[in-house]
């Protein structure tokens, strides 16, 4: 028995599958952990902003916040209302958190570390399978609005709704562009393309996608200055406002993980992915300590990208709701569609 | 070919499968560990600020809405269209160029036609 697993882990279909899920855990674990502190972080740079102190009680710099949130939100009396629809109650949580932890499965984080590549699936389908999934997150808050039978989520799950499948269709234009460039749709070849000198980066090359992706961005993860379906000032919090204990901590570990996932995602578009363009550091790595120099480099620039959101929540007021549907619909997709047809001219230029 | 290829998406069904447990372990857990209180009626009510509510919980939703959502599935299946145009363009640019171009501009032509219609209807008219 103990032969057949060993002789079954050194195959290689069984190498794949151990490896695979060593990844996942990782990585798994790595988020849920961007998670917990970018929560933290939040907290503290608002503080900061509005002249507070922040959570200073629990553990040095209340560094031990997201630890005894977790507790709280578990042994919190877990309730559900009368007039809620039970079935679409319940899922609606799971529903809003599991898109945003499958979108990183195609992120490459990383070169290698011995032969194994340090992405989860390596996918030529690459950046469909991440729309794919994306839009699914959707369809969590559409529900727990629904479920909630209640004027507030129900208001709230609406305005998601139209506001996210808007600027959906700027953010799946916007990076039209880049893949005319690469011509490819696997992310490690979007890599690839962007290494060698900091002007390879797709930020410079495509900067009119670059500030169409993050604005769409914003607005796919619910965050301020577009987080119309929560606005806590009109709606008292939106589409979870009859939620309690851990499926309400459920809604927002999903917004975090969605802000996660999607910074990696412009982390690997437009910022160069795991490379730097020095030192080397733009090739596949051929050694251990190169491997998790690479992973290294993509955590700082994926952690600057949150700093970045967090950072932009307290500076913005928020959108009317108008202002909004005009950016996503009268501005933004002409101007992507523009700088599609602007870059498929200059590539055919080019190759002349 | 066609074997690897199924395999590269085992990676994906674990991740769906870590995705699918977590979440619902969560849910499971919570309901486990906290806390059980009482059940008064008036926590059984729809919350709006402390006042009881008033009216059905679902009112009737503008149609505007639905015209977006229309809009949305016609736009996208566009967007779906572009991408493997874009994949293919700079190898077919050097075979066979200004077809590769022609084609993609003309059909660019006929969507942003179709988007000006919507916007003299008024269907991003968000105003009233």
């Amino acid at each position: 028995m103990t032969q057949a697993i060993i002789d079954w882990a050194q195959s290689p279909a069984g190498a794949f599958a151990l490896f695979s899920a060593l990844k996942i855990l990782c990585a798994f674990s790595v988020l849920m952990f961007i998670v917990a502190y970018s929560v933290w972080v939040e907290r503290k740079v608002a503080a900061a902003i509005q002249d507070r102190i922040g959570p200073n009680r629990v553990g040095f710099f209340g560094l031990l916040q997201p630890a005894a949130d977790a507790v709280k939100a578990f042994l919190k009396e877990d309730f559900t209302p009368g007039h809620v629809r039970k079935v679409y109650f319940w899922l609606a949580p799971a529903i809003v958190m599991i898109p945003s932890l499958l979108t990183m499965a195609l992120i490459p984080f990383g070169s290698n570390i011995g032969s194994q590549k340090m992405v989860i699936a390596d996918l030529n389908v690459g950046i469909l399978y991440t729309f794919g999934i994306v839009s699914l997150g959707v369809y969590g808050i559409v529900l727990a609005g629904y479920a909630a039978n209640s004027k507030y989520p129900f208001l709230g799950g609406i305005r998601s709704s139209a506001q996210m499948i808007s600027y959906e269709i700027a953010m799946g234009l916007s990076v039209i562009p880049i893949f005319l460039l690469v011509g490819d749709l696997n992310l490690s070849s979007v890599i690839s393309y962007q290494s060698g000198g900091i002007f390879g980066w797709l930020i410079f090359k495509q900067p009119i996608a670059f500030l169409i992706f993050m604005v769409a961005m914003f607005a796919e993860t619910n965050r301020l200055p577009f987080d119309l379906p929560e606005s806590e000032q009109e709606l008292a919090g939106g589409y979870n406002v009859e939620y309690s204990s851990m499926k309400f901590a459920l809604f927002f570990m999903g917004e975090y993980a969605a802000m996660t996932t999607a910074s990696a995602m412009m982390v690997t578009l437009f910022l160069g992915g795991w490379t730097l363009p020095f030192a080397g550091l733009d090739q596949p790595a051929t050694t251990l300590i190169g491997g998790i120099l690479h992973i290294a480099i993509f955590l700082v620039k994926m952690c600057s990208v949150i700093f970045m959101i967090i950072w932009v929540r307290w500076m913005w007021p928020r959108f009317r709701y108008d202002q909004l549907m005009d950016l996503g619909w009268r501005r933004f997709i002409p101007l992507a569609l523009a700088n599609i047809v602007i870059t498929a001219i200059i590539v055919w230029a080019a190759t002349k | 070919m066609e074997s690897t290829q199924i395999r590269e998406y085992l990676p994906v069904l674990m991740l769906v499968i870590l995705a699918v447990g977590f979440s619902f372990g969560m849910l499971l857990f919570s309901v486990i560990v906290g806390k059980k209180g009482r059940r008064p009626a008036i926590k059984d009510t729809a919350y709006e600020c402390g006042m009881l509510p008033i009216g059905a919980g679902n009112t009737r939703l503008s149609v505007k809405f639905y015209l977006v959502a229309m809009l949305f599935i016609l736009f996208d299946i566009e967007v779906v269209f572009l991408y493997p145009w874009a994949v293919v363009y700079k190898d077919m640019l050097r075979t066979n160029g200004p077809a590769i171009l022609g084609a993609m501009l003309s059909f660019m032509l006929i969507l942003f036609v179709g988007y000006i219609y919507a916007l003299k209807k008024r269907a991003f008219d968000w105003k009233n």
